[in-house]
């Protein structure tokens, strides 16, 4: 039997304008090289489910780091740190873009990164996910886990979320995977038809897979929302996907 | 946050956390995602503290069909109260 093993702690990077942020960061013991993750956590916050799967993208052979996107609303368990973003309108995704820039930056900086990195977020995390991909030239793939509010109405934009991600397209700098439940009210799947078409539109290179019989966020084992057949296929999509662009 | 509902007014008052009671500078209402209540989207009424920091908060999180009650209650409360301080303001005779 192999010896297998990993390390997985909390650790501070420098997010937008060089701040110093929290961040979880899992890795499987050993020198590498291994592929880097960066997750961006859902709107129910920097939590257990995140930290899980960070954790299981190490035992899949990847370093993962998972950003605390809502550090600068302080110290707190989750669901409370959650709670006044929420009331805060959310978190600008300009510094966003800022904070997972620097999540990138520092697994490029590791001596065991085989070079390439990727992205994944579910729910908000996953639009900010397509948000990034389009603003940077600094990944390998991005997986967008039914990211709500790609597509946005202009009464639900605002001086925190100023551009529909859609609006940036034509932008995306690498392969993009979308799961989608079919089910879902945010994104429906009128809107990601439109995401999709646009994706077309720009001759991007994505894949996306629309489950029946699921909505928003089913791969939460610990929600409702949770559908076992979904989310197993689903995983195995991202990691597949994840195999193929990520690999040395 | 997916639905961006959210509504926010002034509270005066006190709540009761895990740790006491704080005195209250805000009521959040939103409809969103739950944390703990087993449903997709719930009302979520956060009783809070902005000054204390995230964990200064008194939080339920209730079915669309249980808030209605709760609004309804509130209302019925409210008008009884206003009833009772109005008879209260009136000169004696």
């Amino acid at each position: 039997m192999a010896y297998e093993g990993m390390i997985a702690e909390t650790i501070s990077i420098r997010g937008d304008n060089n701040e110093p942020i929290s961040a979880y960061a899992a890795r499987p013991l050993g020198p590498g090289p291994f592929p880097g993750m960066v997750l961006l956590h859902h709107a129910p916050g920097w939590d257990e489910w995140y930290r899980e799967a960070t954790r299981k993208f190490a035992h899949h052979g990847y370093a993962a780091i998972s950003p605390n996107l809502y550090h600068r609303a302080g110290e707190g368990k989750a669901d409370d740190v959650a709670a006044k973003v929420r009331a805060e309108g959310g978190v600008p995704d300009a510094q966003v873009i800022g904070d997972t820039e620097g999540s990138v930056a520092w697994l490029r900086a590791q001596p065991w990164i085989n070079g390439k990195v990727g992205v994944f977020g579910t729910c908000s995390g996953g639009r900010q996910t397509f948000l990034f991909a389009c603003h940077t030239k600094n990944i390998d793939a991005a997986c967008e886990l039914w990211g709500g509010r790609v597509v946005m109405s202009r009464e639900e934009l605002n001086p925190k979320q100023p551009t529909a991600p859609i609006e940036f397209t034509k932008n995306l700098s690498c392969p993009l995977l979308g799961l989608f439940g079919n089910e879902d009210r945010a994104p429906t799947p009128e809107q990601v038809n439109q995401h999709e078409a646009e994706l077309k539109k720009h001759g991007k290179q994505y894949e996306f897979h629309r489950y029946d019989g699921a909505g928003h966020g089913f791969f939460y084992y610990d929600r409702p929302a949770y559908r076992i057949e979904q989310a197993v296929d689903g995983w195995q999509k991202v990691f597949a996907f994840l195999g193929k662009h990520l690999a040395a | 946050m997916c639905t961006s509902i959210v509504e926010i007014v002034g509270a005066a008052g006190a709540g009761k956390t895990g740790d006491g009671w704080i005195d209250l500078t805000h009521s959040v209402v939103s409809y969103d995602h739950p944390h703990h209540a087993l449903l997709e989207e719930a009302i979520t009424i956060d009783f809070v503290n902005a000054a204390l920091g995230p964990g200064a908060r008194v939080a339920v999180e209730l079915t669309l069909e249980a808030a209605k009650q709760l609004s309804g209650a509130l209302a019925r409360a409210i008008a009884a109260a206003e009833i009772e301080e109005g008879a209260r303001l009136r000169p004696r005779r």
